[in-house]
């Protein structure tokens, strides 16, 4: 039982994070139908501009904001530097563009920052909780419950704002929309900071667990970006049970097989739900209308 | 048709001129060559080989040179790549004319470099880590840094010493990671060790606690061992302790001795022990330690002019060019088959990371003295005195 438990919460707190990295795919991917490889860079600027901002000094809450805050604005550089003058481009070119961008982001970080790897202190100590036998680190609630709180957010804003009611019906149609008067220009700079903004946070969640480095996005977003597919590219739903059903796989995977095999094990398992649902789990079915 | 002939002149003038500076260089200085990862993903190796080599030639060459010659370094970066390093491996033999060569950062670039060094007759002595570039022995063919086999040995030693025989492992799968485990699983059998269970972690996770659960719950391990680089190490040390396993003692790698793996573990890494070279504790090494002072030596001389701590990496490569110097020196010839008669005949040379004691069948010749088992104290290393 103890076993159990420890390998359930550390499979958890990590597929928040994927959770997380794949919330922000599936945003900009609602928007504008592009999948963004930039996001796992978004996490890691989250991380580091917090860890740096703190050892210049800055309180850490202020240092959060300050990595949240930086991660917006590149977010909104990238849409309206790279995304916003390749518009009409097909999706593929758009998608091409991202790896470039999160190429150069890792770039400029190795450059700005270090390729060393830092460390954030725990938010609030590091002496493990005992639950019922199962050793938990303080920072996994607060990376499991920062996660629900953006999830939660981000769904009262979608349902209940008229902005949030933009996203959406840009995501549903891109031409209907624009022509009851939404401009998608705008809600696809919202969707880039707004994803931008959910991948920093996981960064500053995550870092005093797993340490940070100016290439940590790379597996992330390629972790997230499976999530995003195990769930159905483009619900927000699936995103988070993608993410969390990623991270229980790889933690059972290593705990109860092998250590070895866990990774093809999680990817064994996307590849078999993908062949009997190639839309994901909560995926819409794309129908083509001749 | 005019500009063509000019060119033609200039051209003729130009070999000229080249060939008559070579010549004149060739007598008053001794080309040494050198291919390191400078950048890429290994410059944290290649950076400090780069920077101990210029700076130690430059010290040479003030002080009069060899046998009155001063060297000439001819440094190419790789960038980590196989394929280039044997490019300019094949640049360095043909156009500079090297007569002896100290570089080879990384294994894969080491082993691609090889047989072009071989078949020059240019004694090639190697910074890279992995045993298979002096075994088996190849006539031209040295190298400096100690073997992944080597810090197994370290580690079941004092193992033994503590009574303790029946381990856990847990190691990343990278490239460090997994020829180190696989050189520990070979030689646990000398020492009586028996591996009980044996696990591993990917290079980029973020959380080991389901492998280190399974070796809490396997019954009879008296320790546990992570060969590993990078930051897995640190978290699989957080994580240890996250899930009470202190009691069970904890040994890494020397993939992780720098400080920046106390920084990183904290307050987890205390009672962690591992085998490093003697460059990290140099200044706690007794003042009768025949190693004490080639290592205080090397270690100010390189923070004094790079303004960065040092690494052992650097020091492969000082030991790398003094094994060649002192060779050059007994040889007292720049013939490359003369100087790799000596370099073979290296007794009793106090390096940064060991005595080398070279033979016709041991082209690396450090034994386990080399290294030195080290224990975190108070976020420090402290030497853990033989039998404790």
């Amino acid at each position: 039982m103890a076993e159990f438990l420890q390998f359930l919460i550390s499979g958890l707190t990590v597929g928040a994070v994927y959770a997380l990295v794949a919330l922000g795919f599936t945003l900009i991917y609602n928007a504008s139908g592009v999948v963004n490889f930039a996001q796992g860079e978004f996490v890691m600027l989250g991380g580091m501009v917090t860890v740096f901002a703190v050892s210049l000094g800055l309180p850490l809450p202020l240092a959060a904001l300050l990595a949240i805050g930086i991660a917006v604005v590149i977010g909104l550089l990238l849409h309206r530097l790279a995304i916003e003058p390749a518009r009409g481009a097909s999706a593929v070119t758009l998608i091409i563009i991202t790896i470039g961008a999160s190429i150069f982001l890792r770039g400029l970080a190795a450059v700005v920052f270090d390729k060393q790897f830092h460390k954030l202190p725990a938010f609030t100590g590091e002496a493990p909780v005992d639950i019922l036998g199962a050793a938990v680190q303080p920072q996994s609630f607060w990376v499991l419950g920062g996660a629900a709180i953006v999830v939660l957010a981000l769904y009262v804003f979608l349902e209940h704002t008229i902005i949030g009611k933009a996203v959406l019906a840009t995501a549903a149609n891109r031409l209907a929309a624009r022509l009851v008067g939404i401009n998608t220009t705008t809600i696809m700079a919202l969707a880039f900071g707004g994803s931008a903004a959910i991948g920093a946070i996981a960064g500053i969640l995550v870092t005093p667990i797993t340490l940070t480095s100016y290439d940590a996005g790379t597996l992330l977003a390629l972790k997230g970006f499976a999530a995003a597919m195990l769930g159905g590219m483009g619900n927000p739903i699936g995103a988070v049970v993608g993410g969390l059903l990623l991270g229980l796989l790889e933690a059972f995977g290593a705990g109860y097989l092998s250590s070895t095999y866990k990774d093809a094990f999680a990817f064994l398992v996307i590849l078999v739900v993908l062949f009997a649902a190639p839309q994901g789990l909560f995926g819409r079915r794309v129908v083509e209308r001749v | 048709m005019k500009s063509k002939v000019n060119l033609k002149v200039l051209m003729a003038a130009g070999v000229m001129g080249l060939g008559a500076s070579h010549g004149a260089l060739a007598q008053d200085t001794i080309k040494i060559g050198s291919v390191l990862s400078v950048t890429g993903p290994s410059s944290f190796l290649g950076e400090p080989e780069d920077k101990t080599l210029r700076i130690y030639v430059d010290k040479i060459n003030a002080a009069g040179g060899v046998g009155g010659k001063k060297i000439e370094l001819v440094i190419y970066d790789d960038g980590g790549d196989a394929n280039k390093a044997r490019t300019f491996a094949t640049r360095l033999i043909e156009d500079d004319e090297v007569i002896a060569m100290v570089g080879g950062t990384t294994t894969g670039s080491t082993m691609a470099m090889i047989p072009v060094f071989e078949d020059a007759k240019i004694p090639f002595i190697s910074l890279a880590g992995a045993i298979e570039v002096i075994d088996p022995v190849r006539k031209f063919v040295f190298k400096t840094p100690h073997t992944d086999k080597m810090a197994c040995e370290k580690i079941f030693e004092d193992l033994k010493k503590r009574n303790l025989t029946k381990i856990g492992m847990i190691s990343g799968t990278d490239g460090f990671g997994a020829s180190m485990r696989a050189q520990c699983v070979k030689v646990a059998p000398n020492y009586g060790m028996q591996i009980l269970i044996d696990e591993s972690y990917g290079p980029r996770d973020s959380d080991m606690t389901a492998q280190l659960t399974k070796i809490k719950n396997t019954a009879g391990v008296q320790a546990v061992v992570n060969p590993g680089f990078g930051q897995g190490p640190a978290i699989v040390t957080r994580n240890y302790a996250q899930l009470g396993m202190t009691n069970i003692p904890f040994y890494q790698s020397h993939g992780v001795a720098s400080k920046s793996f106390i920084d990183l573990a904290g307050a987890a890494a205390e009672g962690v022990r591992l085998p490093a070279a003697a460059l990290l504790v140099g200044d706690k090494l007794p003042e009768n330690d025949p190693q004490k002072k080639v290592v205080t030596d090397y270690k100010q001389a390189y923070e004094s002019a790079t303004k960065q701590p040092v690494s052992t990496f650097g020091g492969h490569a000082y030991d790398g060019l003094f094994l060649l110097v002192e060779a050059m020196k007994r040889a007292n010839s720049t013939d490359p088959q003369k100087i790799r008669d000596e370099i073979e005949k290296t007794k009793g040379f106090v390096g940064t990371g060991g005595i080398v004691n070279m033979s016709a069948t041991d082209h690396l010749g450090l034994d386990l003295s080399a290294f030195r088992m080290l224990e975190i104290k108070g976020g420090d290393w402290n030497l853990v005195a033989s039998g404790s």
